[in-house]
C-alpha cells in the first residue's frame, strides 16, 4: 500500500516536471520493405524513401503544434530486406514506439498485427489496398489510411458513368493483384450501370521495363492487342503489376480514351493536387524532400497526422487514450481533400475522396455529383456497413 | 474627409447620388489576378486592376488612401492607390502572404505567412520589415483585440487560436479549435472571440481573458450534407447583437444570434462563399462567392440578399472604404 503510493507520488512529480520542461515524446515506428518496384514508366519510378518521406513531414507538422502543447514526436524507420521476418522487426520496433506505421504486404501485416495485439500497438495500414484486410481478415488494431480497390475502382467508375463511358473495354494482366483489381472494376460496373464489352488478358511474358527500342517494338504490339474489339467507349487496364498498362495511352487500335492502371488513374494523393490548401503542404513536402508527393507519402502523412491530431485534442500520449480517442465518434482529421475525413467504424478504413490523375493534373474528384448516401457521399466508394464482412476483433 | 475625393473622382454618378451611402468596395479574385472595384451606389463594377499573382487579403490603410492586397504567389503585399486606382508599391511581407491585421494607428501590419509557419510584422510607415514571429502550421486568420494589446493568428494545421503580445511578439496563449480554423474575430466589446473552422465545421467562441473555449456555434441545413457545410468568414454587427457567418460550399450565410448563439436564418447566396464586408452605415454585406464568381448585397436590417453583381474569377477578400 505504501509502496504504491510512494510509486503514485513518483508519478505525479515525473508529470508535472514533464509539463514544465520536458515534453511528453511519442514515439512513432515506420516498417516497409527495402527496396523499389520497379514501372515502366521512368519518371514514376518510386523513390527510396516512398512514405517514409510523408510520415517525416507529419512528424515535423506534429512537431510544429506540439511545442504549444508540451509534445514531441520521433520517426523511427525500419526496412524488413529478404528473408528478414516481419514480425522480428515489429516486435523491436514496438518496444520503443506505441505507433506504427506499416507499408507492408497483406499477409506480412497480418502476421505483424497478430502479433502485437495483447501489447497494444496501434498499426495504421498505409501501403496495402487489399480489400480482405477490412473485410475477412480485418484486425481491431489496424486502422487504414490507404483507400481499397473497390474505393479506387468506384471513384473511377462514378467518372466514367458521369461522363457516360459506359462501355468498357477491360485488359487484365495475369498476377494475383491484377485480377483482384479487375474484379473491383466488374463490381464497379454493375453498381453504377457500366457495361463490360469484353474482357482480354495482357500475359507477362517477363522481359525487360528498360530496353534501348522499346518504343518502336511497343508501338506495334499495343494496336495489334487492341484491334477487333466490340465497340466501346473506354479502355479500363487493371495492371498493378505494371506490365502492360502504361504502353496502351495512345496506341489502341480504336482511338480510345485508357483509364484504370494508366491514362486517367484513381488515387488517394497526387503531385498536382493543389485545392482545398494543399499547395502549402505540397512546398512544405518538396522542401523538405527535394521531391513531388506520392499517394503513399500521403497515406503515412496522413496516419502520422492522425497520431498528432489524437494526442492534441486529447492532451495525451497514452497510447490507449489516443487509440480510443481515434476509434471513437468525435474523431476526424483534415488532410487537405476538401471535407473532414473520418473513420468506418465497422473495419476502421479511413473515408477520403479519391483523386482521378492523368500524371500531369487532377482531372476530376470522386465521389462524383448525384451519387448520393443517406451516411456519408464518401461511402459510395468501396463497400458499405451493409455488405462488410468485417467483425473487428 | 476621406470621402470627398471619391465623391469628386466618380464625376457624373456620384453628383446625383445621394453622397452619404455611396461607398466603394474592392475585391480580389484569386484567378483572375485582379481587383475589382464595386460602387455602392449603382453597384457596378466600375474598375478592373490588375495586380499580382494569386491576391487574397485585403484591407484599406486606416487612412483609406491605399488598398494592401496579399498577392501569395508573388510573396509580398501590393499597395493600391485609391486615388488612382493602380498599384503603386509593395511590402516586404515574407513569402506566401494571405491574411493580414494592421493596428488600430494603421502603423503596423501584422501578415500571416502560410509557407513558412511564421507572422511577419511590418512597420507600414517604412515599409520595412520589423520581425518574425513563429507559429503554428499554416498561420491563416489574424485579427487584433480591440484594445491592440493582442493579435491573434489561427494555424490552419495546428488547429490553434495563437494569442500573441504585441508589445513583446510573444505567444501568451494557445488554444484548441476544430480543424482548419480560418477566421477570427472579436466582438467590438472584446468580450468574445469567434474562430472559424472550416473542416471542423463549427464556430468557437472564446473568453479572450480566459482564453478557453466557451461555447460554439453549430449549423445544420436540412438537405444538405454536414460536409458541406465550411465556416471561414465572420462578420459581426457593431451592436455585437448578430453575426453573419459565411458557409463555403453550402453557399449560405448564416444569421446567428451572439446572445443564444443559434442561427436564426440562412441566407442563399453565390457559390462558395468566403468572405465578406459590411459597408461603413451597416446598411449592406457585401460576400464573396468564389466558384459563381460574383458578390452578393445583404440588405442588413431585412436579412435578405437583395443583388448579385458579376465580378473576376474566384473572388476571395473584400474591403470597404472607411
Amino acid at each position: 500500500m505504501i509502496r504504491w503510493l510512494v510509486g503514485l507520488i513518483g508519478l505525479g512529480v515525473t508529470a508535472t516536471s514533464a509539463l514544465a520542461a520536458d515534453p511528453v515524446m511519442i514515439g512513432v515506428g515506420y516498417l516497409g520493405i527495402a527496396g523499389t518496384r520497379s514501372t515502366l514508366s521512368l519518371v514514376e519510378q518510386p523513390a527510396d524513401n516512398d512514405g517514409v518521406a510523408g510520415a517525416r513531414l507529419a512528424i515535423e507538422d506534429n512537431n510544429t503544434t506540439g511545442k504549444f502543447l508540451g509534445q514531441r514526436f520521433a520517426l523511427e524507420e525500419r526496412r524488413i530486406k529478404e528473408g528478414e521476418d516481419a514480425v522480428q522487426a515489429a516486435t523491436d520496433l514496438a518496444a520503443r514506439n506505441g505507433f506504427i506505421i506499416a507499408d507492408l504486404p497483406a499477409d506480412a501485416l497480418l502476421k505483424v498485427s497478430d502479433a502485437l495485439r495483447e501489447r497494444g500497438t496501434l498499426l495504421f495500414n498505409a501501403g496495402a489496398i487489399d480489400e480482405r484486410l477490412r473485410e475477412a481478415d480485418c484486425r481491431a488494431n489496424v486502422i487504414h489510411t490507404a483507400p481499397t480497390r473497390s474505393m479506387l475502382a468506384d471513384a473511377l467508375g462514378q467518372y466514367l458513368v458521369w461522363k457516360q463511358w459506359k462501355r468498357w473495354l477491360l485488359v487484365v494482366g495475369s498476377h494475383d493483384e491484377d485480377k483482384l483489381f479487375a474484379d473491383a472494376l466488374r463490381r464497379t460496373a454493375t453498381r453504377f450501370g457500366a457495361k463490360i464489352v469484353q474482357e482480354r488478358n495482357f500475359e507477362d511474358k517477363g522481359g525487360a521495363r528498360r530496353t534501348d527500342s522499346g518504343v518502336t517494338l511497343i508501338q506495334r504490339q499495343m494496336p495489334v492487342f487492341t484491334q477487333q474489339a466490340p465497340a466501346y467507349d473506354v479502355l479500363v487496364a487493371a495492371d498493378e503489376s505494371e506490365v502492360f498498362g502504361a504502353y496502351l495511352p495512345y496506341r489502341t487500335w480504336d482511338p480510345r480514351p485508357v483509364a484504370g492502371s494508366a491514362g486517367l488513374v484513381p488515387r488517394s494523393w497526387d503531385a498536382s493536387q493543389d485545392q482545398w490548401g494543399a499547395i502549402q503542404m505540397q512546398n512544405r513536402f518538396v522542401k523538405l524532400n527535394s521531391r513531388r508527393m506520392t499517394a503513399l507519402d500521403m497515406q503515412a502523412w496522413t496516419a502520422v497526422r492522425m497520431i498528432g491530431e489524437a494526442t492534441s485534442r486529447t492532451n495525451s500520449g497514452d497510447v490507449k487514450k489516443v487509440t480510443d480517442f481515434i476509434k471513437g465518434p468525435d474523431f476526424s482529421v483534415a488532410a487537405f481533400k476538401g471535407t473532414k475525413l473520418t473513420l468506418r467504424d465497422w473495419n476502421l478504413q479511413l473515408r477520403q475522396p479519391i483523386l482521378l490523375v492523368d500524371g500531369r493534373m487532377v482531372v476530376s474528384v470522386s465521389p462524383q455529383e448525384g451519387f448520393l448516401h443517406q451516411v456519408s457521399e464518401l461511402d459510395t466508394l468501396g463497400y458499405d456497413r451493409p455488405e462488410s464482412k468485417c467483425k473487428l476483433k | 474627409m476621406s470621402r470627398m475625393w471619391r465623391v469628386g473622382l466618380l464625376s457624373g454618378l456620384a453628383l446625383t447620388a445621394a453622397p452619404a451611402h455611396a461607398f466603394i468596395a474592392y475585391v480580389s479574385n484569386e484567378k483572375s489576378n485582379t481587383v475589382s472595384v464595386i460602387d455602392t451606389e449603382s453597384w457596378t463594377v466600375t474598375k478592373t486592376i490588375k495586380v499580382g499573382q494569386r491576391p487574397r487579403g485585403i484591407d484599406f490603410t486606416r487612412d483609406g488612401k491605399f488598398v494592401m492586397v496579399a498577392v501569395g504567389d508573388d510573396d509580398t503585399i501590393q499597395m493600391i492607390d485609391a486615388k488612382s486606382q493602380t498599384v503603386v508599391d509593395s511590402l516586404p511581407s515574407g513569402p506566401d502572404p494571405e491574411l493580414f491585421a494592421q493596428d488600430a494607428a494603421g502603423k503596423i501590419l501584422y501578415v500571416a505567412n502560410e509557407n513558412d509557419n511564421t507572422v511577419t510584422v511590418i512597420d507600414l510607415e517604412k515599409r520595412a520589415r520589423l520581425g518574425d514571429i513563429q507559429v503554428g502550421v499554416e498561420p491563416e486568420g489574424m485579427t487584433i483585440s480591440p484594445d491592440g494589446k493582442t493579435l491573434i493568428n489561427t494555424s490552419e494545421t495546428t488547429n490553434m487560436a495563437h494569442f500573441i503580445d504585441t508589445s513583446s511578439r510573444q505567444i501568451v496563449a494557445n488554444v484548441l479549435v476544430d480543424a482548419r480554423p480560418r477566421f477570427a474575430e472579436f466582438k467590438h466589446d472584446a468580450s468574445e472571440l469567434w474562430i472559424s473552422s472550416e473542416i471542423g465545421g463549427t464556430v468557437s467562441i472564446i473568453d479572450p481573458g480566459k482564453h478557453e473555449v466557451i461555447g460554439k456555434v453549430n449549423f445544420e441545413i436540412p438537405g444538405l450534407r454536414k460536409e458541406a457545410i465550411q465556416p471561414v468568414g465572420i462578420g459581426m454587427t457593431r451592436d455585437d447583437k448578430t453575426a453573419f457567418i459565411a458557409l463555403g460550399p453550402a453557399n449560405r450565410i448564416a444569421v446567428v444570434d451572439t446572445a443564444t448563439r443559434k442561427v436564426m436564418k440562412y441566407l442563399l447566396v453565390g457559390q462558395r462563399v468566403w468572405h465578406m464586408a459590411f459597408t461603413p452605415d451597416e446598411k449592406y454585406l457585401l460576400t464573396t462567392n468564389g466558384v459563381s464568381n460574383d458578390v452578393s448585397v445583404i440588405d442588413v436590417a431585412a436579412q435578405k440578399v437583395i443583388k448579385t453583381i458579376q465580378v473576376g474569377e474566384l473572388p476571395w477578400g473584400i474591403t470597404i472604404a472607411p
